[in-house]
């Protein structure tokens, strides 16, 4: 869990970060370089151009413990160990020393949100570049006081050594304010060859608190004095309470308030179990107006057509080709797909009559803070968000919503923290979902069968309202006087939100991409693990492999025909080579399928290569043997990015073979896990394998959400291979299959 | 008063007796190794063991569980001495989130108890309704496959045992 909760004081806290921002006087190196330097500054690596000061990163107290303090948050995704890696290595301390802190307002740097696989490449680069930069000074501090040369010292084990093997801790170094500067744009990084730590497949540190029963999860947190509560939510999207009898519930044991704003319901009381039971009473008291209106499920794509677009082309190039012999259109489909976080949102919160403090597992501290004190009208200094994990969330899910209900009620009952739990029915009902998406793919070929044009266009919603807007979180749109959602916007290239991975990463003579950005939002929608790129490279790497048969070409051998990129090549080679790729035909009812694609056109490169079995009579699919190949550049914890490939495999494979939201003319039908299937063991693949393709020296580029458009279209392309026909719309459930083999 | 017992420990709970045990355990008894996730039986993250047997402790009333054996991922062991499989667990590093892990650990826990010796389509069969979203699906295999060779070799090591249904 994260450090002890209420120290620093929030004033102690505050006052220190004020220096931090507001130090006038630059550190003298800095000045130095700025009057040698009168061209732009460069920029310093990281999230260090947010957060210059190397202390906002790394504190060594005079005892020689070592503290680090990330923006970023754990999800489950392995960043505390990987970031204490860096440290370590950089640092030259044990792992086991390093103390590591969190997104939490007070005490952190404020990386924005832990999303987009961004963490290495942000608060990875910053912390280890911190690390170095605090190594050198300790050893010039070192070289001060032994009246040595730096160049004879070197740092060991948490102190500096000189040539007599005299050592001083670091702990005996840190005197006054020598880490409180302003970091330099290049740092003395440990060489590729040097590297001990980074690398290794350290044991995750959270994992033996997690199956033991440890104090893990902010579902866990225990305060005292705590109070319980649930929400009764709306029926509806827009419902509205419309009467309320609150007299039976009022009476019900340990009930200790009910707090009504507008069409924000809820109700605390002294214990959880009571306040279950509380909740349940109140639903049967509360009456709605049933007023949304959402549109035909069956229609959902030709309604999201009908809406009004913003176009943007965001690719266009032309250059001379061959003549096109033959050209293939096609339509991919993704419907709404939910986050389907095992466990539902929670959050507890404090508020003294002062100030706030607040316990989330969202996953931007900041922007959560800003929306809460605007909600709340309070000044952001009076609030403080800490991160504690919760269940993994693969993207925007309940967590920011449950943390402002749990703030309203903290305001509702001061002196007493308030513990909020959603209920299962709650998180499938009320968290944004991934939005439903189409794409028209167009392209040519010539008579060899090369791509000579290429063009393609998406149409989606947002694929982000996250805060820090008081209107992206769900209770400030029910408060009595409400707070408007923001106006959506697309997320801009190149990272991109509906049209990530939307541009093909193949070397293609003419290309041009269209993203139609679609700002009415008929069900409530944003970030979901991997955003665009879900879909986009379900899309495009289901056509190359159309393509490919068109072509009469083997789809790997058409794969790496048109990209030239190094890296690429090596990934969808080895995941090929360790995966046994043919040609051959495969016994009836057995395909295998083959899908590659670098998150974001920037990020990690992924591989995967996948064997399935359909089932004549009733199309279902089952997964076989799944090879993956991954470069996530300069590789911290292999098999921390081993496990998130699986994962992502495993994910991707539930999405694409069984998802979809469902919903009638006013509410959405899936509600629990009856109602929304996701797989479960019985189902998973006989084997996943991931192949870690090292990078040293190569900037870190994320992991996290690599593997989930591959894994889709790689399925698509195998159940194609094994059945013969094509299916585009997702999922591939067996319904959909069977028709498409048509028994 | 209803007395349970948790984890080879009596305890009298003053909780209503239609109390589903999974808020017992949470709310009263602070331990936080069976996790809420659905409260419908249907995802298995508050699996615990009652005389052997692996139980949705979110539809479990206490009333009905006076006498019985309760186990939960606190009793098999600790951080430092952790039981076979919470050991086999952190060598595959068969966790992301690990919300859903203890109720995994829990049933995996009931099957070993009975069978040493499970095939690989014997576990998938049993560990079927509880719900992973990360997707360490082959990592949870994997840890309970390492955890049954641990107990037979610790069984050989330890000649004949009885075996308790």
């Amino acid at each position: 869990m994260n450090a002890p909760l209420f120290t620093p004081s929030r004033r102690e806290v505050l006052a220190g970060a004020l220096i931090v921002s507001f130090s006038l006087r630059p550190p003298r190196s800095v000045a130095a370089e700025e009057q040698q330097n009168a061209g732009p500054k460069p920029k310093l690596p990281g999230s260090l151009k947010d957060a210059a000061m190397l202390d906002a990163w790394i504190r060594v107290d005079a005892n020689g413990t070592v503290t680090i303090f990330t923006g970023k948050c754990e999800i489950g995704q392995g960043i505390k160990t990987a970031l204490i890696q860096v440290a370590a290595e950089e640092l030259e301390v044990e792992p086991s020393r390093i103390h590591l802190v969190t997104a939490d307002t007070a005490r952190t740097a404020n990386e924005g949100f832990t999303s987009g696989s961004n963490s290495m490449k942000d608060s990875g680069t910053a912390i280890r570049n911190a690390a170095a930069q605090v190594r050198e000074i300790l050893i010039g501090v070192a070289a001060e006081r032994l009246g040595v040369a730096a160049d004879q010292l070197h740092a060991q084990s948490g102190a500096v050594v000189g040539p007599d093997n005299r050592r001083i801790g670091y702990g005996e170094l840190v005197a006054g304010d020598v880490l409180h500067v302003a970091a330099q744009p290049a740092s003395k990084l440990k060489s590729p060859e040097a590297l001990k730590v980074i690398g290794q497949s350290m044991p995750r540190v959270d994992i033996p608190g997690k199956v033991t029963g440890g104090v893990s999860y902010v579902q866990d947190l225990r305060l005292p004095g705590m109070a319980h509560a649930r929400i009764v939510r709306p029926p509806s999207y827009d419902a509205r309470l419309q009467s309320l009898d609150t007299s039976a519930v009022e009476k019900l044991p340990g009930v200790l308030k009910i707090v009504r704003d507008g069409s924000f319901l809820a109700v605390i009381a002294e214990r959880e179990f009571q306040a279950v039971t509380a909740m349940h009473a109140l639903a049967a008291h509360a009456k709605w107006d049933v007023a949304t209106k959402l549109p035909d499920e069956k229609d959902i794509f030709g309604f999201i057509e009908s809406l009004p677009a913003d176009d943007y082309v965001i690719a266009e190039k032309h250059a001379p080709a061959a003549a096109a012999a033959q050209s293939l259109e096609a339509v991919y489909r993704r419907p709404y797909q939910l986050h389907g976080s095992i466990g539902p949102s929670c959050a507890v919160a404090s508020f003294d009559g002062d100030a706030l403090t607040v316990w989330s597992h969202a996953q931007g501290m900041f922007p959560l803070r800003k929306a809460i004190a605007e909600m709340l009208h309070l000044s952001d200094d009076k609030v403080r968000c800490i991160h504690m994990e919760g269940a993994g969330c693969y993207g925007h899910n309940g967590a920011d919503d449950a943390a402002a209900d749990a703030a309203l009620l903290a305001r509702a009952l001061p002196g007493r923290p308030v513990r909020v739990q959603w209920t299962r029915e709650q998180e499938h009902q009320w968290e944004p979902y991934g939005p439903a998406m189409l794409s028209r793919a167009r392209a040519s070929l010539d008579a060899s069968g090369n791509i000579v044009d290429w063009q393609y266009e998406v149409r989606s919603n947002t694929h982000s309202t996250r805060p820090p807007g008081a209107g992206q979180l769900l209770a400030a749109r029910h408060l009595e006087q409400p707070f408007k959602p923001d106006a959506p916007k697309p997320i801009p290239q190149p990272e991109g939100g509906g049209d990530r991975n939307s541009i093909p990463l193949y070397a293609l003579p003419n290309v041009r991409v269209v993203h139609h950005f679609v700002p009415d939002m008929p069900l409530r929608v944003s970030a979901q693990r991997g955003l665009g790129a879900y879909h986009n490279v379900f899309a495009i790497e289901s056509f190359l492999d159309e393509l490919a048969v068109a072509a009469g070409a083997d789809p790997l051998e058409f794969r790496l025909r048109h990209i030239q990129e190094p890296r690429a090549r090596k990934v969808i080679t080895t995941a090929a080579e360790r995966f046994g790729w043919a040609s051959t035909p495969l016994p009836k009812g057995k395909g295998r399928g083959f899908a590659f694609a670098r998150y974001k056109n920037l990020g990690a490169y992924c591989a995967v290569a996948i064997e399935v079995d359909v089932e004549h009579e009733s199309g279902r699919v089952r997964l076989g043997r799944a090879v993956a190949a991954v470069d996530s550049g300069q590789a911290v914890n292999p098999d921390g990015i081993a496990n998130q490939i699986q994962g992502g495999i495993v994910q991707s494979a539930s999405w694409t073979l069984y998802e979809s939201v469902r919903f009638n003319e006013t509410r959405i039908l899936s509600q629990d896990w009856s109602t929304y299937p996701i797989l479960r063991f019985g189902a998973v693949p006989e084997s996943v394998e991931v192949h870690v393709i090292d990078a040293p020296g190569q900037p870190f580029l994320g992991t996290g959400e690599a593997a989930q458009g591959p894994t889709a279209a790689a399925i698509a392309n195998a159940v194609a291979n094994a059945t013969g026909m094509r299916v585009r719309d997702l999922p591939l459930n067996a319904a959909r299959v069977k028709a498409a083999i048509g028994v | 008063m209803i007395p349970l017992n948790v984890n080879g420990r009596l305890h009298e709970v003053e909780d209503e007796p239609n109390t589903p045990l999974l808020y017992v355990l949470r709310d009263t008894l602070e331990l936080n190794g069976a996790k809420f996730g659905c409260g419908l039986g249907q995802c298995g993250s508050c699996t615990v063991v009652v005389d052997g047997k692996p139980i949705f402790s979110c539809l479990t009333p206490i009333s009905i569980l006076q006498g019985r054996k309760i186990t939960t991922v606190e009793g098999l062991g600790t951080e430092d001495a952790p039981s076979p499989l919470q050991r086999a667990f952190i060598e595959e590093q068969a966790a992301q989130c690990g919300y859903c892990i203890p109720g995994m650990i829990m049933r995996a826990h009931a099957l070993l108890t009975t069978n040493r010796t499970p095939s690989e389509a014997q576990i998938r069969d049993h560990m079927n309704p509880n719900l992973c979203r990360c997707g360490t699906h082959m990592r949870i295999l994997a840890a309970i496959r390492r955890a049954a060779h641990a107990m037979q070799a610790a069984d050989a090591t330890a000649g004949p045992r009885e075996v308790r249904p």
